[in-house]
């Protein structure tokens, strides 16, 4: 389970993130929406431990992971995968080296079982035999997929998603819900996903909360928060619609 | 008015001082990270880019720096009826500090700034983040194989740089100033020894140390954004010529004196 409790982070005199409340279970898809600016990417990046919050807590299972040292920090991370917002694929390495950078870097497994792996992991986002292909060879939802496969490789409990669909043509982006759904259902992963796309947020999560100024000011079920009459919420609909 | 004057001298005094500060901290972490296992295979490749792909610069400056100063030199000294300590002056001249100060030099305009774009670029486009998910350190991944790529390659390159600059002006001394190969060498013989390369290798290590630090601090901490990455890459190469021109006379002063 991931708890927030009273979370909150200001740069400099801007409070980017007020007293921020959520629990999510273990297993769930979590879709945290809101619009440019709202806080969405900034609790993401709390939660991942790439920033430090302000004030509050944020617990990763039993762990509270906010006055944790960088090097204790660093074995959280390895429950951990992230899909980058424009992939984050290491340019210089080659599409297969990159699924298996984990592997390489935190193992012992043998070349070719590392090999399996990424194999594996590539045919399990629809990718395979693309292992010598260099990042700037692919489309950008191509290397979503290679960023996926990269995240899912050393067998993560929580994955997070920063804007899956950004920059992805409508039927790209539902290829990419698609798998975010297999994920979550094959390796019963915890999935947070931030994004802007209502769309994507109503047919992968099984909760939407939503950000807005930096206050959560909605978190409920798929069904019961396309019934809410929050006029923040019924404005981003309005606005996506 | 005044009292703005001096805040304005206080903020940038303070941010100076935050810099610094962030800089001795990175550098702590990087000496920390490099009693880890070192990845050899990344030293190697740092070796590779940085140091021979900077082999041709380093050779040209110094070829030139050595011919020019032996122009500049001779036909004063043989006025004199010093000729035969032509070689011996430009030996400790290039040894000393031509030799380290200029591939010091080089090396932040070419290394330092190749360091600090593809370090920024990685900033930008969150693959140092990438790296952080995944558990890796970018200090012990990135910053330590190029600390040690430098410090081994920039003193290497100083020792080939002196040989090149001492070529250089035993090419003019004895194809133009008329002094025969003979006395040029003889004279490098008597008045220079060892203690003038070492010193200068020595100075280079701290060379390469600064520009590999500066170069991924730089980096590491770029605004983002394409013009975040230019103004990276000059504060690096600008930063690191004025430190190295400074350590070196700190430098000079504790090995010379």
């Amino acid at each position: 389970m991931i708890k927030l409790i009273n979370l909150s982070k200001a740069y400099g005199r801007k409070l980017a993130l007020k007293s921020i409340n959520l629990e999510i279970a273990d297993g769930e898809t979590l879709a945290i929406i809101g619009g440019s600016g709202s806080g969405k990417s900034t609790l993401l990046r709390l939660m991942i431990g790439l920033e430090k919050p302000t004030s509050g807590e944020i617990w990763i299972g039993n762990q509270e992971i906010s006055k944790l040292t960088e090097e204790e920090m660093m074995r959280v991370r390895l429950r951990m995968g992230m899909v980058f917002q424009y992939s984050a694929l290491f340019d210089s390495m080659t599409v297969g080296e990159n699924v298996a950078f984990g592997l390489v870097e935190h193992t012992t497994y043998s070349q070719e079982k590392i090999k399996a792996i990424v194999r594996e992991k590539l045919k399990q986002v629809g990718l395979e035999g693309i292992e010598n292909r260099m990042p700037n060879e692919l489309s950008g939802g191509m290397k979503k997929r290679v960023s996926l496969a990269r995240a899912i490789a050393f067998g993560p409990e929580i994955i997070f998603y920063d804007e899956p669909s950004s920059g992805l043509d409508p039927v790209t982006t539902g290829k990419i819900d698609e798998l975010i759904i297999e994920t979550q259902r094959a390796l019963n992963v915890t999935s947070i996903v931030v994004t802007h796309d209502m769309v994507s947020a109503c047919n992968i999560a099984n909760r939407i909360a939503m950000v807005y100024n930096g206050e959560l000011i909605a978190v409920d079920t798929v069904e019961n928060f396309k019934k809410l009459q929050e006029p923040k919420v019924r404005e981003f609909f309005r606005v996506i619609n | 008015m005044l009292t703005k004057f001096f805040e304005r001298i206080g903020a940038f005094v303070i941010k100076r001082l935050e810099e610094f500060g962030t800089i001795v901290l990175l550098y702590m972490d990087t000496i920390k990270q490099s009693m880890h296992k070192p990845r050899i295979h990344h030293i190697i490749a740092q070796m590779s880019h940085l140091g021979v792909d900077s082999l041709m610069i380093v050779s040209l400056t110094l070829l030139f720096t050595g011919v020019v100063f032996t122009l500049q030199t001779a036909h004063e000294f043989i006025r004199f009826g010093a000729q035969s300590t032509v070689g011996g002056v430009i030996a400790i001249a290039i040894g000393r500090e031509l030799g380290p100060v200029l591939v010091g030099v080089v090396c932040a305009g070419r290394v330092g700034a190749a360091i600090t774009a593809e370090i920024s670029t990685m900033k930008v486009t969150e693959q140092i983040d990438a790296l952080k998910v995944m558990a890796v350190s970018p200090v012990n991944y990135l910053i330590v194989p190029r600390m040690i790529a430098c410090m081994i390659a920039v003193p290497i390159l100083t020792v080939f740089g002196d040989l090149i600059g001492v070529f250089g002006g035993w090419l003019v001394a004895t194809q133009y100033s008329g002094i025969s190969s003979y006395m040029f060498t003889n004279s490098i013989k008597i008045f220079a020894d060892i203690y003038d390369l070492t010193g200068g290798m020595i100075k280079a290590i701290f060379f390469g140390n600064v520009i590999a630090v500066l170069g991924c601090y730089y980096g590491l901490n770029c605004p983002n954004g394409a013009e975040g990455v230019g103004i990276a890459t000059t504060k690096t190469v600008v930063t690191s010529i004025i430190v190295i021109f400074i350590l070196n006379a700190i430098l000079t002063f504790i090995i010379y004196r």
